[in-house]
């Protein structure tokens, strides 16, 4: 027992991921705690959703399953897993059963290198957003095959004009992208790196986020990745294919049960993937707010106590709500329930005080809060925006975004580059001109 | 091997053997199954399985970006194509005729003979030493790759493939506006 | 089990080799052709690719030319397959068939 201890505590004191220092155990660990905390990440998101949409909709959402409709979710779940599994007629059974499957494995496997800190990551492959990006298109592949296998027009409709939809704004997300790798340059020995984990180090070591740098550019990339990733994974307003009221429900019309709702964790597990990729690229990944400016023992501390209050507000709101509660014996036992919430949420804010858990999750919870924010955008985008028409969706990918990426990628790498390509390029072009010009006359 | 350049690896492979034949025999099984099966829809996901098992094939070479670059190119744009067209011709037809086409004796005739021609050149032996040394134990610095295939293609005074480089990137706008004017319905 | 060397990657890129061949010149559908000469190139690539590794243990670890034209192979398979199957979209369109038999227009 003790040795097991001491093994925890060696590992933990290490500087690398599991994936980098050839670590098994702790590799599976991280797998296992990523998928849980995915699946309770999802799980949140549709309450979530559904109370936020209700909210803004002057209307109050799920209220009757659990408190707050705080069970609703697992209602949910428990009514897909629970439904009728329906082939349709004619469709092919293999084709039809690996589609969701391959649409989960693109989402899932997007994880391995999200890093949730410095060394809080499964792997730290040095290609880590090439490999987000062209895994994360593998789930083309999977709409596509859904859509032909369920031998139907609608669904094949929708899976064809879904995957057109995202083939062509993973161009103009590509385009943003290279343009963000391209401030990760700028640093002493002038090579730039593809590692999520160094990129979120090079905005430390240039002390900026790279949503500030080179005031406009960053800003840009940013806004084209945030549109180019909401129709990447086919939320609204560019939801088109797979809305209720349009095609039926598009590519998974003839899915239901279990495997619709694998379709549905995969969607939101894509959400959360591109919105990790911008919080990395961009917002400054697992960096605390300011940590050049604000610098020292003390700030470290005042921001280390942000996770635990966080929880503690968050289960103070439960004990409000639980004493606004209507007062009957019917709501006793709701009642209670929030009351339980609540008392858990406070305990662990009361846990993330404590030294030695403070300084582990301050990476983590600041990564997982603006990865929320992304998600809270996402919902209020749903219940904002009107959709768009397919071609003017199209429209938009092609004739607004992909110019504006190259522009803008241009611009970034003449701005990152400036003294070099005024020394070089510029200079010798204007000398030999001059030179030209006086050897004629 | 130049034992100058090749230090010991800080992270030896694991496990290669096993890796290197269990990817192999997807690859030959999905392989078998492009060239076999009626359905196109069936061919072409086995084509996917094959592309993603080169990539790891590409990882185990030390080719991080090539692996990269596969799955992105090869299994999530040219096979996405190759799925949109077959659900746009195939979508009436009914496979239920004979796979092969007219000539497939002479086919496989002559595919028996650049078989036969393979097997005479890697079974050669040079006076009984084997054709080259084990790979896997060589130079290799971590995270070099990209920055190492990135000078070949794009320095300014040694990127020896600049000019291979911008002629691909004319190809491609050339292989765009072709696709385009062979598939419009009317010019 | 032997080290795995370049051999054994050559090897393998032959058998693909093969079984693209085999696909191209036996099969019936144009698209299916199509694919077997994207399963040639994967097998010319990953020659090119184990080469350079090859390469790499003799020249030092910047020696990736044969990374380099893999990847420039890549992008002229994608540009091959897009022409034709943009070819096969036109011929599809006027004569019904995907047959390798039927695309027999200019036969004497």
């Amino acid at each position: 027992m003790h040795d097991f201890l001491r093994y925890i505590e060696s590992y933990l004191g290490s500087d690398k991921t599991p994936g980098t220092a050839g670590n098994i155990f702790w590799a599976t660990v991280y797998v296992l705690l990523v998928f849980v905390g995915l699946s309770v990440a999802v799980i949140a998101m549709n309450w979530l959703e559904r109370k936020i949409l209700a909210h803004m909709q002057v209307r109050l959402g799920p209220m009757r399953v659990g408190p707050h409709g705080l069970l609703q979710p697992i209602a949910d779940a428990l009514k897909l897993l629970l439904k009728e599994d329906i082939i349709p007629a004619g469709a092919d059974k293999v084709v039809f059963w690996i589609a969701p499957f391959i649409v989960v494995l693109a989402a899932f496997t997007v994880f391995v290198v999200v890093p949730f800190g410095p060394t809080h990551a499964i792997t730290d492959m040095n290609i880590g957003i090439l490999f987000m990006l062209g895994v994360s298109s593998l789930s083309v592949l999977g709409i596509v095959t859904a859509g032909w296998a369920s031998n139907s027009h609608y669904p094949l409709i929708g899976a064809l004009r879904s995957s057109a939809q995202m083939v062509s704004y993973e161009v103009a997300m590509g385009l943003a992208v290279v343009s963000a790798i391209l401030m990760t340059s700028l640093n002493a020995t002038n090579t730039g790196t593809l590692s999520m984990i160094g990129i979120v180090e090079a905005q430390k070591a240039e002390a900026v986020w790279f949503l500030f740098k080179f005031f406009p550019l960053g800003i840009i990339a940013f806004t084209i990745f945030a549109i180019a990733m909401v129709a990447e994974t086919n939320r609204a307003p560019f939801d088109l294919p797979e809305a209720e009221s349009e095609l039926t429900a598009g590519f998974h019309t003839e899915y239901s049960g279990f495997r619709w709702s694998l379709f549905f964790l995969a969607e939101y597990s894509a959400m959360i993937a591109v919105s990790s990729i911008a919080v990395t690229l961009w917002l400054g990944g697992w960096l605390r707010p300011f940590p050049n400016l604000l610098q020292g023992p003390t700030w470290d501390l005042a921001f280390s106590l942000v996770p635990g209050l966080t929880f503690l507000f968050l289960g103070g709101m439960c004990f409000y709500n639980t004493a606004r509660m209507p007062k009957h014996p019917l709501f006793k036992v709701q009642t209670v329930g929030l009351a339980g919430f609540g008392t858990l949420l406070a305990l662990i804010g009361i846990l993330m005080f404590l030294p030695p858990l403070r300084d582990r999750v301050g990476d983590i919870f600041w990564f997982s809060a603006k990865v929320a924010a992304f998600m809270y955008l996402y919902i209020w985008y749903r219940g904002t925006f009107p959709r768009y028409r397919f071609d003017q969706l199209m429209k938009v990918g092609w004739k607004v975004l992909l110019p504006t990426g190259l522009a803008l990628l241009i611009c970034t790498a003449i701005w990152a580059l400036r003294a070099q390509v005024w020394a070089d390029v510029v200079i010798p072009m204007w000398t030999g001109f001059v030179d030209r010009l006086r050897s004629i006359f | 091997m130049n034992p100058a350049l090749n230090p010991p690896l800080s992270n030896p492979p694991v496990a290669t053997p096993y890796f290197f034949y269990g990817l192999a025999a997807i690859m030959i099984i999905g392989g078998i199954l492009v060239i076999t099966r009626k359905n196109a829809v069936h061919s072409a996901l086995a084509l996917i399985t094959t592309l993603l098992a080169q990539a790891a094939l590409y990882l185990m070479l030390y080719a991080p970006f090539v692996a990269g670059v596969q799955i992105i190119l090869y299994a999530g744009g040219i096979m996405v194509l190759f799925l949109f067209v077959i659900m746009l011709i195939s979508i009436e037809r009914q496979e239920k005729e004979r796979p092969f086409n007219k000539q497939w004796l002479v086919g496989m005739v002559a595919a028996a003979a650049l078989g036969g021609l393979f097997i005479a050149v890697y079974t050669t032996r040079t006076r009984g030493s084997v054709l080259f040394p084990p790979v896997g134990r060589e130079s290799y610095v971590e995270g070099q790759n990209t920055q190492g295939i990135a000078s070949l293609l794009f320095d300014l005074h040694s990127g020896t493939y600049m000019f291979a480089f911008e002629i691909a990137s004319l190809l491609l706008l050339v292989a765009i506006i072709g696709a385009v004017v062979m598939a419009k319905k009317r010019i | 089990m032997t080290d795995i060397s370049t051999l054994h990657y050559l090897v393998l890129g032959a058998a693909l080799f093969l079984l693209g061949v085999i696909g191209v010149l036996t099969r019936r559908n144009v698209v299916i052709v199509l694919m077997s000469i994207e399963l040639i190139l994967n097998a010319v690539n990953l020659n090119l690719v184990a080469f350079s590794r090859y390469w790499q243990s003799i020249h030092g670890p910047s020696a990736l030319h044969g990374q380099v034209f893999a990847i420039f192979v890549i992008t002229d398979a994608a540009a091959e397959a897009a022409v034709g199957l943009g070819i096969l979209i036109a011929f599809f369109r006027n004569k019904e068939t995907v047959n390798v038999d039927e695309v027999n227009l200019l036969k004497w």
